[in-house]
C-alpha cells in the first residue's frame, strides 16, 4: 500500500518536475513561459508519432523533444526576435500544439514505454524518473556555480550587467528557452511512456501546474522540483481519497498555495527583475 | 473649412493605420487555412464557400454567428478593459464559471417575476464574476504579485469548485451529464425569433446578444467620456503620471480588475440564461482565452471588441459546420487562431520596437 502510493506520487511527480525545471530556464532568461503546457504536449505528440511508426520508445522520445525544440524556437523568434508579448504569445501557443493534435489525430495504439530499472524492495521505474535528481542537481549547478549560468540569469536579472559584457541577451534567452523546450517536452513524453495512450487531455493543465511549482519554488532548481514531489503527492493523495475529504479540497491545493506564496503571505517568492522585459 | 477637411484626412489616415495590421492578420489567416487544406489535398474553394454559406446565407445563419459571437463580445471586453488599464486578464474563464454557476443558483432557488428575476441573477453573476477578479486585483494592488499568475491559479480553482458544488449538491437527479437542474422558466432570456419574424422559430439568438450590445455602448462611453475610464486609461498608460495627478492606482487595479470580472460573468449569463438554462460542468469552450484574442484582434476598442467577437463567432460557427460536412478537423481553426493571436501580438511588439 504504502509502496504504491510511492510510486504512484513519483509517477506524477516526474512529468511535473521536468517541466518545473524547464520553466526555470526559460523564467531565469526572462522569458515567461506560459507555453509550457504546449510543449508538453507537443512532446507527448511527437513521441507517439516517433514511437507507433518506428515501434521504438527511444526514436518516440527523440522525436518527442524534436518538436519540443522546433516550438521553443518559433516561440523564442515570437517573443524575443519579433517582441510578441510573452503571456499572450504563450497562450496562442498552448491554442497552436492543442490544434495541432486535433487536427492530425495521432495513432490511438498502444504506444511502447521506455525501459524501467528495478529497485530492490520499491519495484521498477522508467528510466526518465532517474533522470530527474541528476537533472535537477546539473541545473542547479550549471545555474549558480558556473559562468554560463550567471550571464543565462543575468539575462533575466539585469540586460545592463550583459550589456557591459557585450553579450547578446537574445542568445541567452533563446537558450534557455530551447532547454525549457526540451525539459518540458521530455515531460510530455513521460506521460505517454508512463500511460502508454495518447488522449487530448494527457497534458491536462500540467504545463500549469509546473508553472506553479516554479513560483512556488522561488525559481530554483532543487526547491522546484520539491514543489512538483509536494504537488504530485496531493493529486495522489487526491486519488486515493480515503478519507472522506473532498477530492476537489485537495486538488485546489497546487493553485491556492502558489497564490498565497506569490502574495508574499507564507515566505516570498522573487521573480527574477527583469521577467517579461522586452529590450534586447 | 480647410482645417476640418485636414484633420478628417488625418484621422481617416489614422484610422487606416490602425484597422490595416488586423485586417491584414484575418486575411492571412484565411489564405492560410486555404493554403493547409490545398496542401493536405482538398479543394480550398470549398472551404471558403463553407464559410459564406454557414455564416451568411441567410438569417438565420447570420443569427446563429450573432449567438456564437455573444460570450465572445462580453469576454473580449472584459479583456479589453483590462489591458486598458495595464492589466492582463487571463481569469475570464474562471470568473464566467463562476458567475454562471452563481446566475444558475439564483435562477433555480428565487422566486420571483421575470421582471425581478432575470436582473436578479444577472446581478448575482456580475457579483460572482466581480469577486473572482477582484482577488487578483487585490493581491496584485496590496503584495505586488501578477495577476496574470494568480488569474490562471483562479481559473482552475473555479473549475475546482463548481465541479465540486456540481458533483457534490446541486446535481441533477438522475442525470449521468454534470448539471444543475433547469432554471425556472422566469429567469430565461427570451429568444428573438419571437419578436423578429424573418428569424426562424428554432434560432438560438436571444437577449443576451441585445444586452452584449449595450455593453459595447456603455464601455464606450465609460472609456471615452468619465472620469472613471480617464483613470483606468491613465493608470494603463502611465501609473506615476497617475499618481503625481492625485490617482491612487491601487484602488483603481482593484476596481479595474473587478469591473472586467463583472464583464466576463456576462458570458456566464449567456450560456445559464439564454441557453443551456442550467449550469452544465465546464460548459465554457474557452471563451476567456478566445476573448484574448477578440480583444488583441479589436485593438481594445469596445467598437473593434464588437466587430472582431463577430469574426470568431463566425469562426465557432463555421468550425462545427466544416468539421460535419467537410469532415475537416476544428484543430485547423484552433491552430488558425493561434497563428492570428501570435501574428497579432508580434506586430504590436515590431511596431512599439520601432518606436522607441
Amino acid at each position: 500500500m504504502i509502496l504504491q502510493f510511492f510510486s504512484s506520487t513519483l509517477r506524477m511527480t516526474t512529468p511535473l518536475g521536468f517541466a518545473a525545471l524547464g520553466g526555470i530556464y526559460s523564467e531565469r532568461s526572462g522569458i515567461i513561459n506560459i507555453a509550457l503546457e504546449g510543449m508538453m504536449l507537443i512532446g507527448a505528440y511527437g513521441y507517439v508519432v516517433g514511437a507507433s511508426a518506428t515501434e521504438s520508445a527511444w526514436i518516440g522520445l527523440c522525436v518527442g523533444i524534436g518538436f519540443g525544440i522546433f516550438i521553443a524556437i518559433l516561440f523564442a523568434v515570437a517573443t524575443i526576435t519579433f517582441h510578441g508579448e510573452h503571456i499572450v504569445t504563450g497562450i496562442a501557443f498552448n491554442l497552436i500544439t492543442f490544434g495541432v493534435t486535433k487536427y492530425i489525430i495521432p495513432s490511438q495504439e498502444r504506444i511502447p514505454g521506455l525501459p524501467e530499472i528495478g529497485l530492490p524492495i520499491l519495484g521498477s521505474f522508467s528510466i526518465l524518473v532517474y533522470l530527474l535528481p541528476l537533472l535537477m542537481i546539473t541545473s542547479h549547478i550549471m545555474l549558480f556555480k558556473t559562468p554560463w549560468g550567471l550571464r543565462l540569469r543575468a539575462a533575466g536579472e539585469s540586460m545592463e550587467a550583459l550589456k557591459t559584457l557585450s553579450l547578446s541577451r537574445a542568445k541567452w534567452q533563446y537558450l534557455g528557452l530551447i532547454l525549457s523546450g526540451i525539459l518540458a517536452s521530455i515531460g510530455g513524453c513521460f506521460l505517454i511512456s508512463d500511460n502508454h495512450y495518447f488522449t487530448e487531455r494527457i497534458i491536462g493543465g500540467r504545463g500549469y501546474v509546473a508553472l506553479a511549482a516554479v513560483i512556488f519554488g522561488n525559481w530554483k532548481p532543487f526547491s522546484a522540483v520539491a514543489a512538483s514531489l509536494l504537488f504530485g503527492f496531493s493529486i495522489v493523495i487526491g486519488l486515493a481519497n480515503q478519507w472522506g475529504i473532498p477530492i476537489q479540497l485537495i486538488e485546489s491545493l497546487p493553485y491556492v498555495l502558489t497564490m498565497v506564496v506569490l502574495a508574499g503571505l507564507v515566505g516570498k517568492s522573487r521573480p527574477p527583475a527583469a521577467l517579461g522585459r522586452m529590450e534586447t | 473649412m480647410k482645417e476640418i477637411l485636414y484633420k478628417s484626412v488625418v484621422q481617416l489616415r489614422q484610422l487606416l493605420r490602425d484597422l490595416l495590421p488586423p485586417l491584414l492578420a484575418i486575411c492571412g489567416f484565411f489564405l492560410l487555412c486555404g493554403v493547409v487544406l490545398y496542401c493536405s489535398g482538398r479543394n480550398p474553394l470549398e472551404f471558403y464557400t463553407t464559410i459564406y454559406m454557414s455564416g451568411f446565407s441567410s438569417f438565420d445563419e447570420f443569427g446563429g454567428v450573432l449567438f456564437y459571437a455573444t460570450p465572445l463580445i462580453f469576454t473580449g471586453l472584459a479583456v479589453a478593459i483590462g489591458f486598458k488599464g495595464g492589466l492582463l486578464n487571463i481569469g475570464c474563464e474562471g470568473q464566467l464559471n463562476v458567475a454562471a454557476f452563481a446566475a444558475a443558483l439564483v435562477g433555480i432557488h428565487l422566486r420571483l417575476p421575470l421582471v425581478l428575476l432575470v436582473p436578479f441573477c444577472i446581478v448575482a453573476a456580475m457579483i460572482a464574476g466581480g469577486t473572482w477578479g477582484t482577488i487578483p486585483g487585490i493581491l496584485k494592488a496590496k503584495f505586488g504579485a501578477h495577476e496574470v499568475i494568480n488569474t490562471i491559479m483562479m481559473n482552475f480553482i473555479a473549475a475546482i469548485l463548481t465541479n465540486f458544488l456540481v458533483t457534490s449538491i446541486y446535481q441533477e437527479p438522475g442525470q449521468m451529464n454534470l448539471q444543475t437542474s433547469p432554471i425556472q422558466e422566469t429567469a430565461r432570456l427570451p429568444r428573438l425569433a419571437g419578436v423578429l419574424t424573418f428569424l426562424p422559430d428554432d434560432n438560438l439568438l436571444n437577449t443576451s446578444f441585445l444586452l452584449a450590445c449595450v455593453c459595447v455602448i456603455i464601455a464606450y462611453i465609460f472609456l471615452k467620456w468619465t472620469r472613471w475610464g480617464y483613470e483606468l486609461r491613465l493608470v494603463g498608460k502611465a501609473p506615476e503620471v497617475a499618481e503625481y495627478g492625485g490617482i491612487n492606482p491601487r484602488v483603481v487595479i482593484v476596481w479595474g480588475m473587478s469591473l472586467s470580472g463583472a464583464i466576463s460573468g456576462l458570458a456566464g449569463v449567456a450560456d445559464v440564461m439564454g441557453y443551456n438554462y442550467r449550469y452544465v460542468d465546464s460548459f465554457s469552450s474557452g471563451w476567456g482565452f478566445t476573448g484574448i484574442a477578440v480583444a488583441l484582434l479589436g485593438k481594445n476598442h469596445p467598437f473593434g471588441v464588437f466587430a472582431a467577437a463577430l469574426l470568431f463567432g463566425l469562426l465557432d460557427k463555421v468550425a462545427l459546420d466544416i468539421e460535419f460536412m467537410l469532415e475537416i478537423p476544428r484543430g485547423l481553426f484552433l491552430i488558425g487562431q493561434g497563428l492570428l493571436i501570435v501574428a497579432l501580438v508580434c506586430l504590436e511588439g515590431m511596431s512599439k520596437k520601432v518606436k522607441v
